[in-house]
Parts: C-alpha cells; structure tokens; sequence
C-alpha cells in the first residue's frame, strides 16, 4: 500500500468510504510522546533538510497570503480611477495598475517555486526515511529469535513493513507541510487581517469558536457510527469470505438460506452505520460553509459600514473577504493534520516496537571455525522447555556418529521439530548441552552453526526467482554445471529440461507450472549442492503422487549419503534403517534405540508400531 | 458505472430529486457572489441607492428631467400630486431606462462647469446650465438641447447609468432623506439575504448529502446481498472459473469502491456541470466579454494534469507492482525464515529486499514530486488568472463595459467554473477504477449458474443409497479434455467402496459428481435408480453426508458446527457423533466443551480436530450415502484406524465411498476402485488388485514393505505416524 503518498490515486484496502472531515476512528498511540521523541531521533539525520522546508513553505504561505493584499491595490486603484473619471478625472492609471500586475504576479511565482521546492524536499526526506525503516525492519526480521514469529503472525509483521512504514511516511510528508503551512496561513492572515481592520477581525474571529464546537459535535456523533460502520464491514467480509472459503460445505450441508439470514442481519446494520456515517461526516462540511458565510457576511455589511464611514477602502473590504475565506481552511487542515499525527504515531509505535524487540545474539566470543566440522553429535543431558517453567525435555543423552542417520518419529503433535529447532540453535538449552564435534554449539557464531546443516522441510520454500537461482541459494558460489549436476542428483534435472525455460524459469508465487512434489525435489537439489556435513529432513510427502514420490526418496536416499542425518520419519524404510530411533511423545524424547531393539522393548514405540493392526 | 445504478432498485427515483437539489444548491452557490458584489456596487459606491426611478421626485427637479426626456415617457410613468412631488406609476425597473438618461444628463450639467457650454452663453454666478435652460423660452432651449444631446451620445449605459444614480442620491439628499441610514438599511438588507441563501445551502447541501449516503449504504446494502446470494447459488464450476479469492474481493473491496464513487458522483460528480453551466450563465450575463479568460484557465489546467497524468501514470502503474513485489520478498522471507537462517542466507536476502526497497523508493520518489508540481502549479495559475482578470476588467471599467463589482463578481464566477472542472478532472482519474470494479461485479451478477434445479425435481425415493456410475465421463467447463473417462461402477448400500489413485486422476472429482457439484458431461448417475439431476439439490444433498478434503468449520461453536447436519439434533445425538470421530477427548478437554468457540475458518484447533469435527458432523446428519474424500488423511494412523472401526459400527446400513491416499485405510474395503488418468485402473479387493492391478501394487509398493505385500490382507501397515507435521 506504499502507493497513498499522494493524493489522487484511489486508496485500496477494505476501508469504508469516507467523506470530508469526520474520518475513521484514529489509533492513538499507547505513548504518544515516547514515540515522538523516538521519531524525532530518526529524522535527525535530515534536519537541515527539514529546516529548509520549513522556511520554504513558510516563505510559499506568506507570499501566496500576500497576494491578495497586494492584489487588492489595484480594485482600489480602478475603483478611484472610476471615481474620477465618472466626476470628469483623469480615469483609471493604467501604468499604477500594471505595476501592481506585474508585483503580484512575482510573488505568486515565489510562492508557487517556494512550494515546489519544499515539497520536493520533503518528499525526498520522507522517502529516504521509509526506505531506511525498511531496511532496518527488514535486517531486524533475521536477528530476532525464531521464537518471536511463533507468537507472531507473518501478517502482522507484513503489515509492519508495509501499511505501519507507509502511514508513517505518508503523515510525515503531509503533516510537517500541512502543519507549518497552516500555522503560518493562520498567523499570517490574522496579521493581515489586522492590517486591515481590528474590527473585521474581530468578526472573523468569533467563527472560531463556533466552528470548533460544531465540528466536535459532529466528530463525536460519526466517529460512533464509523466505529460501528468498520466493526460491521469486518462482520460481513468475515462472513463473505467463510462462506465462499466453505462453499462446498455450505452447499453439501444445505446451508445456503441459513448463512444468507444471517449476512442480511448483518448488512442491514452495516447499511444503517454505512448511511449515517456517511451522512454525518458529510455534515462537515456544508457546516463549515455556513459558518464561512456568516463570518463572510458579517465582514461584509461591517466592512461596508466601515467604508461608507472612510474607515476602510473597497478593495481592503475585497481582500478581506477573501482572507476570510482563508482563515476557516487552516483550521480545519489543523484538525486533520493531528489526525494524522495520531495515526503516525501509532504506527511509528508499532514499527520501534517491532525494531526494539530483543535480538538472539549472534557471536559467540571465541568462535570456533566451522569449516572443520565433520559431523558428530552429541546430547548431553539436554533439559529444554519452550517456557522454562514448562520442561518437556527433562533428561536427554545420545551420541550420534558422523554419517549415522537418526529417524525421529512420533506421533502427530509430539513435538519432532523440537529437536530440529535446538540443534539449529532456534532456541537454546535449558540444561545439559548439545555437542557437535566434541564442541557445545553456543560456542560457534549461530550463523556458522546453521551453515554446517542442510535443510530439506516438508514445507518447501522457495522463493520467487529462477530455477538456477533458488538451487544456488544452497551455495551462492557454485556454478552453473555443480547446480545442473545437484538437479540430477536430485533427480529433477529432466523434470526441469521438460519447461520451456529450463533453468531459467521463473518460480512464481504459486509456481503453478511446478507441482509440490516437484517443488520438493528442487529443495533437495538446494541441499545436495550446498554440501553440508549434518542434514535435517522431514520426510513428510502430503499429496505427492506415487510416481513423484518413488523419486523424492531415491533423492533423498542420494542426499544422504555420508552424511550425519536428522529424519523426521514417517517411511518404514528409513525408520527400519536408521541407526537411531528417538520416539517422542507429549514433546518428550520417551524411547531410543534401533527398530529392533524397540519392538523388543514393547514399549510405545512398539505399541505405535502395531496400532492398526486392529481390522476395522 | 452507469448500469451500476440499477442495483439502486426504486431508490434511483430519488436522482431526479437529487439533480433538482443541485440546481437549488448551485443557484445559491453563483447567487451569493452576487450578494457581495451588490454590497460593495450598490451599498457602499451608490450610497444604497438602487436605481434613479425614484419614488418620489421633486417636482422641480422633475421638470428637468422632462427637458431631457427623448422618449416622451416620463409623464405617463410618473403623476403629479397636491405637494409638488411626482410619484411614480409603475415598477422601478419599467421606468428605468427612460429615467436614465435624463436624469444622467441633468446630474452631469449640474456638476459640470461652464466650459461645456456655447461660448455665446454665459451664466450668472450660482447658476447651472440645467438652471439656466430651464429659464430659457422654448425655442431658445431646443437647439441647445440637441447639441448636449449630442455631446452625451458617446457616453455607455453604464456610464449613464452611474451618473443617473448620481442624480437620485442628490435628490433624495435634497429631499431630506438620511443618506447614511439608507445605505446601511441596504447592507442589511443584502446581508439578510445573503444569510437566507447561505442558510438555504447548507440545508439543501446536507439534504443531498443525506440522500446520497442513504443511496451509497442502499446500494452497498443490495449489491452485496444480491452477490452473496448469486454466489451461494452457484456450483463448483462458477466457483473455479471466478476462484475464491477474485470472489471474495469482488464481494468486499469492489463493492466498497463502487459505492464510495456513487456517493461522490451523486453529490459532486453531477454538481460539478451544473455548477459550471451555473457559472457560465452568469459570466455571460456579467457581459463583461471576459469569458474568454476562462476557455484559458480551463485548458490551463487540462493541460497540466495531462502532461503530469502522462508523466506519472506509467510510474503508478509500475508502483503497484514494487509493492506487490515489496510485499512478496518479504512475505517469502517471513515464510522461509528457518530454511534462510538454515542456509545462513540473511545477507543475500537483505540484498534482495533491499532491492525491491529501493526499487519503490525511486519510484515512489518520482511520482511524488510529479505529485508535488501539481499543487503549486494550481494555484499559479489560478492567481495567474485572477491578475488576468484583474487587469482586462480594468480595462473594460475604463472603458465604462463593467463595474468593480462586476469584475469581482466575474472573478468569482471563474473560480467556481475552474473548480467545477478541476473537480471533474479529478473524478475522471478514479472513475475508470471504479468502473473496474463494476465491471467485476456485474461479471458475478450476471453469471447464472449452471446447476439448478428441474421444474419437478423429485423429492423422494432415496432409501437405501446404492449409488450408480453409469458410463459416465467428464471434463471441466468447454475444456475438450476429459478428467473422467467411462466410468462404470455401483456403490451398494452396507459396503465400503474406496477409490485410490494418484494426485491428479480424477479421485476428487468423481465423487463431487454424486451431490451435484458438478454435472456429467455423458453417462448418467443413479441414486436407487433415479438420475441425481431429476433430483431437488436439497433433497439429494439431504441424504448425503460429504466430509471433505479440508476440514472447513464456520465460526460459532462446536455445537454449532456439528449442527450442520441437523438444526434439530439433540446433545445427545452430537455426543454420538463426536464419540464416533474420536473427538470426545479433546472437546471434554476443553472448559465450555461443546459450547466452546470455533474461530474464523476454525483457526483455533488444529489441523487434526477439524478434520474429525467435519467427519462428525456428517455423522449428525445419518445420510444414506457417506463420502469421505481424503478424510484420514490429516489423522494419525491409530485415530485413523480406531476412528474407522467405531464408524463401521454406526453406518453399516450406509453406502460408504472413501477417497484415499493410504492403503492402510482401504486394505479392508468391500471394494477398491483404482483410478489412472480418468480411467479406472482396476476394481476389486486388495487381494485381487494386488493380483491383477500393476498401478495398485506400484502404489501399495511406495508404502508397504515387500513382506507386508506378500503377507497381504493379514499384514501391518507399514507407516508408524501420521503425515502430518506439527
């Protein structure tokens, strides 16, 4: 949604629509100083560009304020030259006349350039600082333990970098223009006005108030509506998307008039909020215009009374009126303007909490070299609990020579991944230790450490680039011969010569021109050239067809070879052939052992084992 | 767009209101300038007098008018009284133009010095000529007459008409009358009626306003249902040729959009011409000839937003892609965090991100300082403009064409016209959007969906549930391609029949064809002997029990979900059927137990809780037909296997179909169809297809070890744990 810094391209988003003024509720931030100051560090680095935009839009504000007073000259002019000439005088100086032109006509160019310049600027400063909380956001997201995003949604941290970073940006962009524009329009008109008549600003003045109170009253009673309206509207797309997501259910179970009672129930009150936020928020405006009008009035049948008396000149009456005019905008833009700040600083809130949040530290401080791993294992009385109160792993040893495969099975919700997560240092040991080549793996830089390991996860990820590209990521360096020679050792090398790009084509997000099984062959591939010396894998083969699936265990039984291997294993095969079984159970490692000695055991793993032999 | 507004049903008669609404509106909106171009004209330059046809004349003065009087009309129009007064007859404004000129001339006589005179007259001290004619006989008078009136010949009307105005305030000054309150009671005047028109604004502004959230939230309203009851209405085949998603956001976004642009068209779309109409009416009416000023503003701006449209809107256009692309990196660096610290690639993923950032930045850059040209230019050339007016009305003001209020007036005027287009400008950039999105909607409204219902369907004769393929093939949509191929079987009642067979042959969709998901393209199928299409589709889903693929819940609760299989099941009978699909456990886990709260798309329990929360529901519904597609799958295998045998207890009346994966679910079936590419493969048992069946014993093969294949029926399965990851 980076696209709304401007003000003409249509917003998207499932947001009600929403007419002058009123607005959507605002988020406030829960610290709104806190977040300010912080904000306030970040754009540090742009102060002087900042202070330029400041003058510059001030300058732009005063000289377009300006005009009119000047401009108001030259009606004074005519209207005397009338007068003369009417009375047998000389007529209207035209030389007069032109001077006026020509100085008003400079100083709307001066405003107009000034204006330019300053939003040239600040949309400089504002992009570089999105694209700074970008990055950092984005550097941020790899130094944060695994654990976070477990707690976290993707989507939530999405939003971050997108909506939170855009809103950000935008309001800055606007609210420092609009803020320094308005204020010095407010200031400089009430100068001007003054300048004028006391007594006319005085008149204009007493708007003020009473466009305040009316623009409260109205805020307050929409903002219930648009509160309700936005509440309603997620009611109803929650339903539509249910419905249409389960059609098939829906459908099967003859539930069609069922689920239409209730989005009618619900589309009536959202029509009902729809209508009278709507309505209310448009109020704002033709109010305002009232309120304009009264003031414009009352400056006008004074400012006449004032003229018929010599007090004032046509033309001052004639500039006045049209500051008049200019002195309700800045108000409300003022209104708007902390709107925004407030929607800016919950998202600057959002973002600096997101770019506070506690990093996993990285650097062990005497590394060890992790080129010389060779792939040894061992667990020694490992304690580990995701909640330290909550061990689940009380007591667990093992050693694994290098080369050996380990099955771990279980099953469904016994915590397998647990072991991948501590081996790969996601999350740490509570007690005990976890060895690799005799040394405790918090003594490697944790980057070093998760390079010694190959990955191939049932959730195959791959990322949107070229065939080549995604079987590089295994090992940035190779060539293209290692990665075509990995895609046969991975068996995918024809699958991929059958696309019309080979290599070269484009993984898109749904890689719909590749299937899952496929997809999976091509982490394989990732795996084999990256050449590590321990390899995690889950097994796991959800709706691959049976052709598909005979070749992802020949390559799987490839990437294996020599290597000290971690199985999540569902195929008998590996789990017969494993040199370690670790049977887990309700997170905990109960069994260990070799198939064998399992059954032998009778224990649950055993039990596990037999579990359909029941005929149904 | 426009077809749109159908959807509004008999609410659309309001838009004529509407229209008549923004006429009101707009006539005020032009008629206030008005107002203070007469306060600064008539209240302050004229002293509060409005016209030189006098009520009241002295008679007097009145005879030097009639010296002047070319037309012969004053007399009719005006009678004398007992008092030495004239009155007048008729309306000011009959009068007027026969009261101008003479009493112009008279004013400029009595003001002028003697200069203007013949060189062979000379008047007396304290004298004017006006005086001096009077006193003149007839004949002496006249040729003096005709030579002023030809003097005056070169004066306008509107020089006239100020110097007319002239002679009344002189008049009535002469007559006694307080000048000054006579000013200010017209200020007031004109001020009171300038309050009513903006007053009359504001109402008739919030009327409009009221009317066209009442017909944007109706439409929403409308549209919305009328959507949402086509797409519940369609088949699986209107389902897949839209998809979900392109639904769903028709459904929501699009109706958002489209509702917000009828909102606005109807309060500013359609004000904008009229406004501008409005405008010019009264610029010509001004008759300043100044109009041409405006041709020049309007174009003005049209060429600068079409030089800034066609600079920036390549780079808009690529905008929405950056983002997409900004959102995508880091999406997939979100979703593949483990495999990129796994790899150690966090460097080469910033570099990506990075990328992408930068990409948008300049971009982002760029049309935001195209963006940032557009205002200050504006507003230069709408005080370009009003300097423009400034100095030509001086002109024509020299020249006697127009007044000072006048011009005022126009300058307004102009403004109004110039911001009426801009306005329309602006729109002209959100309607093609918006007509997107209408175009999207109609797409869904107008589609019919290709299952219904005949005009007699049966609504009776299911009792047993034996379900028959007869020669039945398929293909999806105008495809040439067939996804079935001759497929004959039948499902009897009491027996389980499973189809196996790999991704892709054609599992899923023959059984979709049984409750009429889709239709057979040839063959026909039989439920106890009737053609499921001569079937009502609620009779006929009535009696089938679906579970599908994924377990879909609906937010509510436990209850409330298994209660899809019947409003009016007893907790008892819910109780049954969770016990049965082995959910017993986790649901009395639960603190609210069958009261406990099933989140939006069933979020809250996990992968294999939904899956048995559907298989009981189904079982709530005691059809005739069971079909489970790939039900088990998302079970371990001792759920899946105790789950199987409670259920064979429930529905041994019941015509089973189960679609799987694992042999180990199916090894007992009464019947195993082996499906390949459409075709069936083989039918028989385990032992038979082990036989006979070379694509089964390949499957069977992949997951059973040689000695368990050999042992056949009496064998173990070989897989330990479900396939599911946690």
């Amino acid at each position: 949604m980076a696209g709304e810094n401007r003000p003409m391209p249509p917003r998207r988003g499932p947001r009600g629509p929403h007419g002058h003024g009123g607005g959507p509720p605002m988020e406030k931030a829960k610290d709104f100083k806190g977040t300010v100051r912080k904000l306030l560090g970040y754009v540090k680095p742009f102060k002087i560009a900042i202070i330029a935009v400041m003058i510059f839009a001030a300058g732009s504000t005063v000289f377009n304020i300006a005009g009119p007073k000047v401009l108001s000259k030259a009606t004074t002019e005519i209207f005397n030259g009338l007068v003369s000439k009417v009375s047998g005088g000389s007529g209207i100086d035209f030389d007069a006349i032109a001077q006026i032109m020509l100085t008003v006509m400079g100083m709307y160019v001066l405003s107009g350039s000034f204006g330019f310049v300053q939003g040239w600027i600040m949309s400089g400063v504002s992009q570089k600082m999105t694209y700074r909380m970008r990055k950092e956001i984005s550097e941020k997201i790899h130094r944060i333990p695994m654990k976070y995003y477990e707690s976290n949604t993707h989507g939530e941290v999405l939003s971050r970098v997108t909506n939170d970073v855009d809103t950000l940006g935008m309001s800055l962009n606007q609210s420092i223009t609009q803020l320094i524009t308005s204020v010095t329009t407010l200031i400089g008109v009430l100068i001007m006005m003054l300048s004028i008549s006391w007594i006319l600003t005085l008149i204009a003045l007493v708007i003020l108030p009473i466009s305040t109170t009316l623009v409260m009253i109205v805020v307050k009673k929409s903002q219930k509506y648009f509160k309700q309206q936005q509440e309603y509207l997620g009611h109803v797309n929650g339903q539509v998307e249910e419905v249409y997501g389960g059609h098939l259910v829906i459908k099967a179970f003859n539930r069609e008039e069922k689920s239409l009672e209730e989005f009618e129930r619900d589309n009536r009150i959202l029509y009902k909020s729809a209508m009278l936020s709507q309505f209310l928020s448009g109020m704002m405006h033709p109010i305002m215009q009232f309120v304009g009008n009264l003031g414009y009035v009352g400056v006008a049948v004074v400012g006449a009374w004032l003229a018929v008396k010599g007090t004032i000149s046509v033309g001052d009456i004639q500039a006045f009126i049209q500051y008049v005019r200019q002195f309700t905008q800045p108000i409300t833009q003022i209104a708007q303007v902390s709107n925004m700040l407030q929607s800016m600083a919950a998202a600057a809130e959002r973002v600096f909490e997101f770019l506070e949040e506690a990093e996993e530290e990285n650097k062990a401080e005497n590394p060890i070299a992790p080129e010389a791993i060779q792939g040894s294992v061992e667990f020694e009385h490992v304690k580990f609990g995701y909640d330290p109160n909550k061990i689940i792993i009380s007591d667990f040893s093992a050693s694994v020579e290098k080369g050996k495969t380990v099955a771990i099975v279980g099953p469904t919700g016994a915590g397998k991944t647990t072991m991948v997560k501590l081996l790969m240092r996601f999350y740490d040991v509570n007690g005990g230790s976890i060895k690799v080549d005799g040394y405790d793996v918090r003594e490697f830089d944790r980057s070093s450490l998760r390079e010694a390991f190959g990955m191939v996860l049932q959730d195959t990820w791959l990322f949107n680039g070229t065939i080549m590209e995604n079987i590089r990521y295994g090992r940035l360096d190779a060539t293209d011969d290692e990665v075509i020679a990995a895609a046969k050792a991975a068996h995918v090398d024809r699958f991929i010569r059958t696309l019309p790009d080979g290599y070269q084509t484009e993984l898109n997000e749904e890689s719909g021109n590749v299937s899952q099984g496929q997809k999976q062959l091509l982490t394989i591939a990732r795996a084999i050239l990256a050449d590590n010396k321990i390899l995690i894998l889950d097994e796991a083969t959800s709706s691959v067809d049976t052709r598909t699936e005979i070749r992802i265990q020949k390559a799987m039984n490839n990437l294996m070879k020599g290597r000290t291997s971690f199985v999540i294993a569902h195929r008998l095969s590996t789990i017969r052939d494993a040199d370690l079984i670790l049977v887990m159970r309700d997170g905990d490692i109960v069994e260990q052992g070799t198939h064998d000695s399992l059954i032998e055991k009778d224990g649950f793993y055993a039990a596990l084992y037999n579990s359909q032999f029941a005929e149904a | 767009m426009i077809k749109m507004l159908k959807y509004l049903g008999k609410s659309a008669a309001w838009i004529p209101l509407i229209v008549a609404l923004l006429i009101v509106q707009a006539f005020c909106d032009l008629a206030l300038p008005q107002y203070t171009s007469d306060i600064v004209d008539v209240g302050i330059q004229q002293g509060g007098v409005e016209t030189a046809a006098l009520d009241e004349i002295r008679g007097e003065s009145f005879e030097k008018l009639l010296m002047f009087d070319k037309s012969d009309k004053l007399l009719k129009y005006y009678y004398y009284d007992d008092v030495g007064i004239v009155s007048r007859g008729l309306n000011a404004e009959d009068v007027e133009p026969y009261i101008t000129y003479p009493a112009a001339v008279v004013y400029a006589l009595e003001n002028a010095d003697s200069s203007m005179l013949p060189e062979s007259v000379k008047l007396p001290e304290g004298m004017t000529i006006v005086d001096a004619l009077l006193a003149m006989p007839e004949e002496m008078r006249k040729p003096m007459i005709e030579e002023i009136n030809k003097q005056f010949e070169g004066y306008s009307d509107i020089m006239l008409s100020q110097m007319a105005i002239g002679f009344a305030r002189s008049e009535l000054e002469a007559q006694g009358t307080d000048m000054d309150a006579l000013r200010i009671n017209y200020i007031f005047k004109t001020g009171a009626k300038m309050m009513g028109m903006a007053l009359l604004v504001m109402a008739v502004t919030i009327v409009v306003g009221f009317i066209a959230a009442q017909l944007g939230a109706l439409f929403g309203m409308n549209v919305r249902e009328k959507i949402f009851r086509k797409v519940i209405s369609f088949s699986n085949s209107e389902m897949d040729k839209f998809s979900t998603a392109s639904l769903i956001t028709r459904s929501t976004n699009d109706i958002q959009q489209v509702q917000m642009v009828i909102v606005m068209m109807l309060r500013m779309i359609l004000y904008a011409p009229i406004l501008g109409i409005g405008g010019v009416i009264k610029v010509v009416r001004t008759g300043t000839g100044m109009g041409w000023i405006i041709f020049i503003a309007v174009a003005a701006i049209l060429i600068l937003v079409a030089i800034l449209m066609s600079v920036a809107m390549p780079k808009f256009k690529m905008m929405q892609k950056l983002i997409d692309r900004l959102n995508l990196v880091t999406r997939e660096i979100l979703t593949g965090l483990s495999v990129i610290r796994a790899f150690s690639r966090e460097e080469y993923e910033e570099a990506r991100f990075d990328t992408a950032n930068k990409n948008l930045m300049q971009t982002q850059l760029f049309t935001n300082r195209v963006m940032t040209v557009m205002m200050p230019f504006m507003t230069l050339i709408m005080n370009g403009i009003s300097v423009l007016i400034v100095w030509f009305g001086a002109k024509g003001i020299d020249g006697g064409e127009m007044q000072v209020g006048d011009m005022m007036a126009f300058l307004t005027y102009t403004m109004q016209i110039v911001m009426s287009f801009l306005m329309l400008t602006m729109m002209s950039i959100m309607l093609p959007r918006a007509s997107v999105s209408a175009n999207r909607i109609s797409e869904v409204l107008e589609t019919e969906p290709s299952i219904s219902d005949k005009e007699q369907a049966v609504e009776s004769g299911i009792t047993e549930g034996r379900v028959k393929f007869d020669d039945v093939s398929f293909s999806y949509g105008d495809s040439e391609e067939k996804v079935l191929h001759h497929i004959s079987f039948t499902a009897n009642p009491g027996e389980t029949t499973a189809i196996i067979g790999s991704t892709g042959s054609g599992k899923s969709t023959m059984i979709n064809l049984i409750p009429r998901f889709f239709d057979v393209t040839e063959g026909t199928i039989t439920v106890d002997g009737t053609d499921v299409r001569d079937f009502s589709q609620h009779y006929l889903r009535e009696n089938i029990g679906l579970v599908p693929q994924k377990g879909v819940l609906f937010s509510g609760t436990i209850a409330s979900n298994l209660r899809f299989g019947g409003d009016t099941a007893s907790d008892e009978q819910l109780r049954e059927a969770a016990a049965i699909a082995q959910s017993t456990d986790f649901i009395e886990a639960k603190p609210e137990k069958y009261e406990s709260p099933i989140a939006q798309g069933g979020t809250n329990v996990s992968g294999g809780q939904k899956q048995r929360l559907s298989i009981a529901r189904a079982i709530v519904k005691k059809p005739k037909i069971y079909i489970f597609d790939d039900s088990f799958s998302a079970l371990d295998y001792k759920t899946d296997a105790a789950l199987r045998k409670a259920l064979n207890e429930q529905v041994a009346d019941s015509t089973v179909i189960i679609v799987a994966q694992r042999i180990s679910t199916i090894l007992h079936a009464d019947k195993i169809i082996v499906l390949d590419e459409g075709r069936i493969a083989g039918m028989g048992t385990h032992e038979e297809l082990l036989e006979s069946c070379e694509i089964y014993e390949q499957i069977a093969s992949s997951q059973l070890s040689e000695n368990e294949l050999k042992r056949g029926r009496s064998s173990e399965s070989a897989q330990i744990s479900g396939k599911e990851a946690e």
